[in-house]
């Protein structure tokens, strides 16, 4: 039971760092390698808020996804958007290089240790119930991912925002002719997804850490997510992000001398098996 | 599908395929190289082994436009290969390149069906995937390949029975430069081969392909097949030069940074791959040796500026500098 809940807990996690990707890369169909930075970027701006200015850790947090926010407009309005239209390859290359730039960065900001992280009082600890030890900032993370989970549908499925978007996307030309201001609606967008990567960032330091090394250890994961997912799709990558989270961590607990191999094995299979995701965007509307 | 053209029609196709008075020049500059900077013979078959490295990435890249952020993995398989016979009395170095690029070459063939599904961002993924659980397996089968610590006790013989790896590394720049001339030449004539102008074609127009007659499945396994073996041979290369093997032949930066090499010299161009690594691993020498922690910057950075202005890379800069030469003259 506690593997399960473990496993429920880390994929969770997991959904909440790549739930902005499935935006940039699932809607707006940008292959961003770089998203692993915009997390770290939230990652650091929570840990300072709470180890320099002692801000408190429910306001640090979406302090965080505000930062990445604006750093998302930033990069979106000078570099991202002349990539738009580039193949997945450019796209590739682009934000790794972004990603280089970004560790780089961190090293000299922040130094290569491991960033300190103290969680509030009520967040510590574990509940016990027979059977099962529940730990409280995990059952936090999967209450936070499912409220999100359930906002970000309802945002991008029944809003005004979400029709417009997912126009944009689908034929940018024949979206224009209806009055819909598609650059502002992709900024707006890739300010989301910049936002809830911050935001991923910051709760995750807890569990994954947070380091220089941070967009390139974890780009993997949330790739995983994304593409067995399927695109743009924010319950496909919910279910996605949950299945490795338990392959994950069932896989270490059972079979440590295996590690890591597990959640490499399930994606290649997945994608074998459906190239397309496990849930096609087009059953979302 | 050449069997319709007339002699003449194949002409262009055929002089493109001439060797050029430029191409004999390039291939001086190692042998310059060795005379010019003898105390940099090992940085030198560095280079020689990463270009044939990347010279397989552009066989699948540049000209059959397969995208690939796992090219480590048949690079690792390779120099594992190479390190384990060695480790285990059969330290020719001959035989250790033969084994090796047979070995990746069935890793690429095996792979290939999996690899060959699926739209670029797919590709991208799996190809990523099978690196990655190849380096976990590596990481994990301690008692066989060294695990963190690497593969310990490689022993090559010397080369043709006669040549010594010597400690000043001539030997070993030798050897990784003939190597790459040889399989460079193969690749060249691949590439100009009804086969390689095949792959150009699948590249520009899949769909057009099957229309005239080319297998395109059947020819895009041989070139993946074909370029897990270079790549196996570039591993073998390092692992006997070298004299080791550690667990980052196979890490996903080895993968990442072949591709900005490629990029940096330009795809889709034998001499792109060969230059881009030559500047890059040069940069990277000099950089890192000011200042090891940010080098990393001043690639993402110019990472960035190829991608946005400068999308052919060294040769398509070159290519442009000779039009407007050109058009002045």
């Amino acid at each position: 039971m506690t593997i399960i809940f473990d496993g429920l807990a880390s994929g969770m996690l997991l959904f909440l760092i790549s739930v902005g990707l499935s935006v940039t890369l699932g809607l707006m169909n940008f292959v961003n390698l770089a998203h692993g930075s915009f997390a770290m970027l939230g990652g650091y701006v929570c840990a300072l808020m709470l180890s320099r200015y002692g801000l408190p850790f429910l306001l640090a947090v979406p302090l965080a996804a505000l930062v990445a926010a604006l750093a998302g407009v930033l990069l979106e309005r000078l570099l991202y958007r002349r990539l738009y239209a580039a193949s997945p390859l450019d796209q590739v290359l682009f934000s790794i290089g972004l990603n280089f730039m970004a560790i780089s960065a961190a090293h000299y900001f922040f130094g290569a240790q491991q960033q300190p992280m103290v969680l509030p009082e009520f967040l510590r600890g574990q509940l016990h119930f027979s059977g099962l030890d529940v730990g409280i900032y995990r059952l936090f993370l999967i209450t936070v991912g499912l409220t999100l989970a359930l906002c970000l549908q309802w945002l991008l499925a029944k809003t005004r925002f979400g029709a417009q978007l997912r126009a944009a996307v689908d034929n940018p030309r024949a979206a224009r002719g209806l009055g819909i201001n598609v650059e502002r609606i992709f900024t707006l967008a890739f300010a989301l997804g910049s936002a809830l990567a911050g935001m991923g960032g910051a709760l995750g330091i807890e569990i994954l850490g947070l380091d220089p090394g941070f967009p390139v250890k974890y780009i993997v994961y949330f790739l995983i997510v994304v593409a067995v997912g399927g695109s743009g799709n924010i319950k496909g990558s919910l279910i996605a992000a949950l299945l490795l989270g338990l392959c994950d961590v069932a896989g270490k607990y059972y079979l440590p001398q295996i590690g890591a191999f597990v959640i490499y094995v399930v994606m290649v299979v997945m994608l074998i098996a459906r190239p397309q995701g496990l849930f096609n965007r087009k059953l979302l509307s | 599908m050449s069997t319709q053209l007339k002699p003449a029609e194949l002409d262009p196709l055929r002089r493109a395929a001439d060797w050029q008075r430029w191409e004999y020049a390039f291939w001086l500059l190692p042998l310059a190289a060795y005379f010019i900077f003898p105390k940099s013979l090992s940085l030198l078959s560095q280079i020689a082994i990463t270009a044939l490295f990347a010279l397989s990435l552009d066989l699948i890249l540049g000209y059959a436009g397969i995208v690939s952020l796992g090219q480590a993995a048949f690079f690792g398989l390779g120099a594992y290969a190479a390190g384990l016979m060695a480790a285990h009395g059969m330290g020719d170095p001959t035989l250790g390149l033969l084994v090796a690029a047979l070995i990746a070459g069935c890793g690429g063939f095996i792979s290939s069906f999996l690899v060959l599904r699926g739209t670029d961002l797919t590709r991208l993924m799996v190809t990523l995937g099978v690196a990655m659980m190849l380096y976990e397996a590596a990481n994990k089968l301690t008692e066989l390949t060294g695990g963190v610590d690497g593969l310990q006790g490689i022993e090559v013989k010397p080369l043709l029975g006669y040549f010594n790896f010597d400690l000043y590394g001539k030997t070993a720049y030798w050897y990784s430069v003939v190597v790459l001339f040889a399989l460079f030449f193969l690749a060249r004539r691949i590439v100009h081969s009804p086969f390689g102008l095949s792959l150009q074609g699948i590249r520009q127009n899949v769909g057009r392909m099957p229309a005239i007659g080319a297998p395109v499945h059947g020819r895009l396994v041989a070139v993946y097949t074909l370029s897990a073996a270079y790549a196996g041979v570039a591993g073998a290369l390092l692992t006997q030069t070298t004299q080791f093997v550690s667990l980052d032949v196979l890490a996903f930066s080895r993968s990442a940074e072949l591709l900005l090499m490629l990029v940096l010299g330009g795809a889709g161009c034998l001499y792109g791959a060969l230059i881009g690594t030559a500047v890059f691993m040069t940069a990277h020498h000099f950089l890192s040796n000011m200042n090891p922690q940010y080098w990393q910057f001043w690639l993402g950075a110019l990472l960035v500026l190829i991608v946005l202005f400068a999308r052919d890379g060294v040769i398509g800069l070159l290519v442009r500098l000779r039009g407007w030469l050109r058009k002045s003259a």
